[in-house]
């Protein structure tokens, strides 16, 4: 197996011009072998990219911007592992990483959740068997807090400034304990936390209340496995599943903020001050009434066949990466 | 001595290695392998004598091309095009269907157009030289596959007639005979076009191929630079101008063009004959190509390179109205005088052949001959197939030729630890033997992590492959157990709705219990949700734990009721009754009484039917702890009795 880790360019971001309907390819710059699969990556800072590995290693990449190069920065070899050493070499899958300049948390198959600093060797906290089932994904919550998903269904809270190896709090969903595989915080507001599940089903939880989902969205047909708020834009949502879609979900929209060249003049103050009011109190993600609040549905991929396995968002990029081994740059996205 | 192979299969390879099988003593061979090596080396204990047998074990794979990383783009889109034919509208009918289809095609050949442009800057960026040869030869055998699927979607899919025929044909002899472009580039940016000495050449390559503009274009420079024979140019050019080609639209019919054409040759016939260029042999030449003179572009064998250029040279000087049922005898005769009995035909020129004979079976065999992979008549056979051009060609195993062949390129995919998830389509497209496969093959694909395990799940429980699903699941809640990751374990016994399984994770939560006094996961038991439902023992441990939990909570009289509950209803296990009725204990020896008289009469009964299960050579072997525990039990029975009955039978308020 031959997996590596790429950084691409793709052109001048801002540079969204008349005449830039065709951009471009993105250019390969560097490339660095991977031992393993790639389960998840996120960038720690302007240069360091931390990568979970399915061998249950840790790595941290540094990209050289000055002669476009990669190179191994730190690694924690048995982040993630099984007790029995016969059946896998040992290696468990670290299938989530989060970073919060220095720190970074990993997650992994074998229920471990390890909290790494960037400059220190050994971890400076590991629970071991923080759940009995897989732990899906992880984000942080607030500085000290994080959030986990597992495949039991189970959305827990985790406090790292008490001592004890339990969650603070643990929700799960209704019915059925459909393992969940993504999760994402809104980026304003704490409180409001969405996670995918295996049955393609979006799940947007209130935490200060209930130990329930707030909602339930009826979303793609197979699993979900990623779940991203826009970062600065969080009425924008974006999810991506094994059926091949990649939905946006938009609860920006709103028959009266439609403006039309009857709207003119002084009416547009009466008409911000109406906008914030309304997003201040309430987020139309906890709305309870799909019809109060109008939720625009699209799917942006319009011939689907594989898998969309992973998106990023920022601005007005959207980028993933399909089973057909595909990466589509999308540089106009809220336009 | 003879030698011996023996072999074991495994999932896309199969291990090799030398034997003298049968012979007794001698050294047993060393294979280094895992599992199947050791299969191996059972057969091979028994080795001959003498030399001792060589100690290599062979790896055979049976598809190399699968792993060179540059086609994989090629594997990766042409699935993209493959699946968007079988999806697209067949109600389409005539000219929009044929549209559809040659748009297809275009399609499959840009993308591999596409792969030669990737393979030969790799070809050119690299600095090892035997990947260079190796690339290089790749850029080669790219090109020769899109030669050959250009030629089959003009004389197949396009199905070309008389006149538009010969200007397809021109179009692929341009596109695809390029020695000569560096040549023309040379002599195009020099500075004096008209004195380089490859001038003449160029000209002549222009006029072989038809490019008429270009030949006066450059030929004008040359009349500019040569006053003399101005009016030997501006005849030719004249010519040249007039030349009737075959129009794509319905501006004129066949018959018009040849009419026309008739005309111009007996022109061009006459100016030859009246020595107007005698005195410029290079312009003589290009007359008598003009003329169609055999002799004469044969003679220019150098710029045309390949016997095929040479053949549609011919055809456009002298039969332009050219149909394609006759193509097959000029192709035949040009291959012939081009080759001249100096060199044989190669597997290209039998393939092209053969497409100009429209025997479109022979193409596909002799193409399978040829490739190491399947890739490219599996995908052309699929879209003749759709042109409705393939007669059911029964193989004798059943299936038609389409089919096997999507079949063996499909399960070339499946040896490869990421492209097989292309391999799933193709399956699913081939209607008699395409789920059978994907069965067998599915199964096989190795599960290292759990997401790929998911996608395999997926992908399996989308076509209804009920025994799959469950024998993933399976695997991969053993696996879960082992590791001790009971909560996976469960997850997956859920998806495969495996009650079996489920027991048994339950029974080692209750076996962890009884050795440790409590339980581990609570995070787990306490969250089970219904599928607390999908077996008795699950049921059983999920209602145990909350009774633990009510006792904790103090909930006392609900816990009691809980207690009973989970025995009269058969919920527990006979084997756990002597754990619950130990566990009732304290709540009987609580000052308030908590177990009514009926709760007390059914313990009593519980506790007997225990016990009288018990044969006598049982009870001669319990040790004492547990006669102990049946005396305690039946004291404390006893005692609650009493209490609840005084309690019972006395009247309120007092």
């Amino acid at each position: 197996q031959d997996n590596r880790i790429s950084i691409w360019s793709v052109g001048d971001v801002g540079n969204v011009g008349l005449n830039s309907e065709y951009q471009g390819e993105p250019q390969l710059l560097c490339d660095i072998r991977h031992n393993g699969d790639v389960m998840d990556m996120q960038f720690l800072d302007q240069e360091r990219i931390v990568v979970a590995s399915s061998t249950g290693t840790v790595t941290v990449f540094r990209h050289h911007q000055n002669n476009q190069t990669l190179s191994v920065n730190q690694r924690w070899e048995k982040a993630h592992y099984h007790v029995d050493q016969d059946t896998s070499c040992g290696g468990a899958a670290c299938t989530g990483v989060v970073c919060n300049n220095p720190e970074i948390v990993t997650v992994g198959e074998d229920g471990r959740i390890n909290l790494f600093r960037a400059d220190q060797k050994d971890a400076v906290r590991t629970i071991d068997n923080a759940d009995s089932s897989t732990l899906h994904a992880v984000t942080f919550l607030r500085t000290t807090e994080i959030l986990t998903v597992n495949s039991i269904g189970q959305l827990k809270i985790w406090d790292f400034r008490q001592q004890r190896n339990e969650p603070s709090q643990i929700f799960s969903l209704t019915g059925d304990r459909v393992p969940l595989h993504c999760v994402d915080r809104h980026p304003n507001q704490q409180h409001i936390v969405a996670t995918g599940g295996q049955d393609g089903m979006l799940s947007v939880w209130d935490i200060r209340q209930g130990t329930m989902p707030v909602s339930l969205l009826n979303a793609h047909e197979a699993e979900m496995w990623e779940v991203h708020f826009h970062p600065s834009n969080p009425d924008h949502l974006f999810t991506c599943s094994e059926d091949g879609s990649l939905w946006h979900w938009d609860t920006s929209t709103d028959i009266s903020e439609k403006p039309s060249f009857l709207h003119q003049g002084g009416r547009s103050t009466t008409y911000f001050s109406h906008n914030t009011i309304n997003q201040s109190v309430v987020s139309a993600w906890l709305s309870n009434d799909p019809t109060k609040d109008r939720m625009e549905i699209t799917n942006l991929i319009p011939n689907q066949t594989l898998s969309v396995n992973s998106l990023d968002v920022l601005g007005p990029c959207l980028v993933y990466g399909t089973d057909a081994e595909a990466i589509y740059v999308n540089r106009q996205l809220l336009a | 001595s003879a030698k011996q192979l023996c072999f074991a299969w495994g999932p896309a390879e199969v291990l090799v290695c030398e034997t003298l099988f049968g012979r007794r003593g001698g050294s047993p061979s060393r294979a280094r392998a895992g599992r199947a090596g050791r299969a191996l080396t059972r057969c091979v204990a028994g080795t001959g004598e003498g030399e001792p047998s060589s100690s290599r074990l062979f790896v055979v794979r049976k598809d190399q091309d699968i792993y060179i990383q540059t086609l994989r783009k090629l594997f990766n889109e042409s699935h993209g095009i493959f699946i968007g034919l079988q999806r697209s509208e067949e109600e389409l009918a005539g000219k929009s269907r044929k549209a559809q289809l040659v748009q297809v095609s275009k399609n499959y050949r840009s993308v591999i157009r596409a792969c030669m442009e990737d393979m030969h800057q790799a070809a050119i960026s690299t600095r090892d030289p035997a990947l260079h040869s190796q690339y290089s030869t790749q850029v080669s055998i790219l090109s020769a596959m899109e030669l050959i699927w250009n030629l089959c979607e003009i004389l197949f899919v396009e199905a070309a007639a008389a006149g538009p025929l010969l200007l397809r044909l021109l179009d692929w002899v341009r596109l695809h005979v390029c020695d000569v472009d560096n040549m023309v580039r040379e002599v195009l940016s020099s500075e004096n076009p008209s004195k380089h000495e490859l001038f003449w050449n160029v000209v002549d390559v222009f006029v072989l191929q038809g490019r008429m503009d270009e030949a006066r274009h450059l030929l004008s420079k040359e009349a500019s630079a040569n006053p003399a024979s101005v009016n030997m140019y501006k005849i030719l050019d004249d010519l040249m101008k007039k030349m009737p080609v075959p129009s794509l639209g319905n501006t004129q019919t066949l018959t018009e063009m040849e009419l026309k054409w008739q005309h111009w040759h007996e022109e061009c016939q006459r100016y030859l004959q009246d020595g107007t260029f005698a005195s410029n042999s290079h312009m003589e030449s290009i007359c008598k190509i003009l003329l169609g003179d055999e002799d004469a572009i044969l003679d220019k064998k150098e710029l045309m390179t390949t016997w095929y250029h040479f053949l549609v040279t011919r055809l456009l000087y002298s039969h332009p109205t050219v149909k394609p049922m006759e193509l097959r005898f000029y192709a035949q005769a040009c291959m012939d005088l081009f080759l001249g009995g100096e060199s044989s035909p190669e597997p290209l020129d039998t393939i092209l052949m053969a497409a100009f004979e429209f025997e479109m079976h022979q193409v596909i065999k002799e193409c399978s001959i040829a490739l190491s992979n399947w890739w490219f008549v599996a995908h052309l056979t699929d879209l003749l197939d759709h042109c409705k051009l393939l007669q059911s060609h029964n193989l004798y195993f059943g299936s038609n030729m389409r089919e096997f062949l999507l079949l063996e390129y499909a399960s070339g995919l499946f040896s490869h630890h990421s492209l097989w998830q292309l391999g799933v389509d193709y399956f699913d497209h081939c209607p008699e033997y395409g789920r059978v496969y994907l069965e067998l093959h599915i199964e096989r694909i190795p599960l290292n992590t759990e997401q790929k395990a998911l996608k395999v799940l997926r992908i399996c429980e989308q076509r209804q492959m009920h025994e799959q699903v469950r024998s993933i699941c399976k695997i991969m809640a053993m696996k879960a157990l082992r590791n001790n990751r009971l909560g996976s374990a469960l997850s997956w016994s859920i998806r495969a709705k495996d009650a079996a399984f489920a027991t048994l994770i339950s029974d080692r939560f209750l076996k962890d219990y009884c050795e440790r006094g409590c339980f581990s996961d609570l995070d787990l038991i306490d969250n089970l949700g219904p599928s607390m439902l999908l077996s008795d023992r699950l049921t059983f441990l999920g209602k145990y734990r909350e009774f633990h939990r009510l006792y904790g909570e103090k909930r006392f009289s609900e816990a009691a009721k809980l207690l009973l509950m989970l025995m009269t209803a058969h919920i527990a296990p006979c084997s756990f009754w002597m754990t619950l009725l130990t566990d009732a204990l304290p709540l009987l020896e609580q000052k308030e009484v908590i177990f009514s008289a009926e709760q007390t009469y059914e313990l009593m009964r519980c506790l007997e039917d225990l016990t009288a299960g018990k044969s006598d050579k049982q009870k001669f072997q319990d040790d004492d702890v547990e006669t102990m525990k049946v005396e305690m039990l039946r004291l404390a029975l006893a005692r609650n009795l009493a209490r609840v009955i005084v309690k019972e039978g006395t009247l309120e308020g007092s």
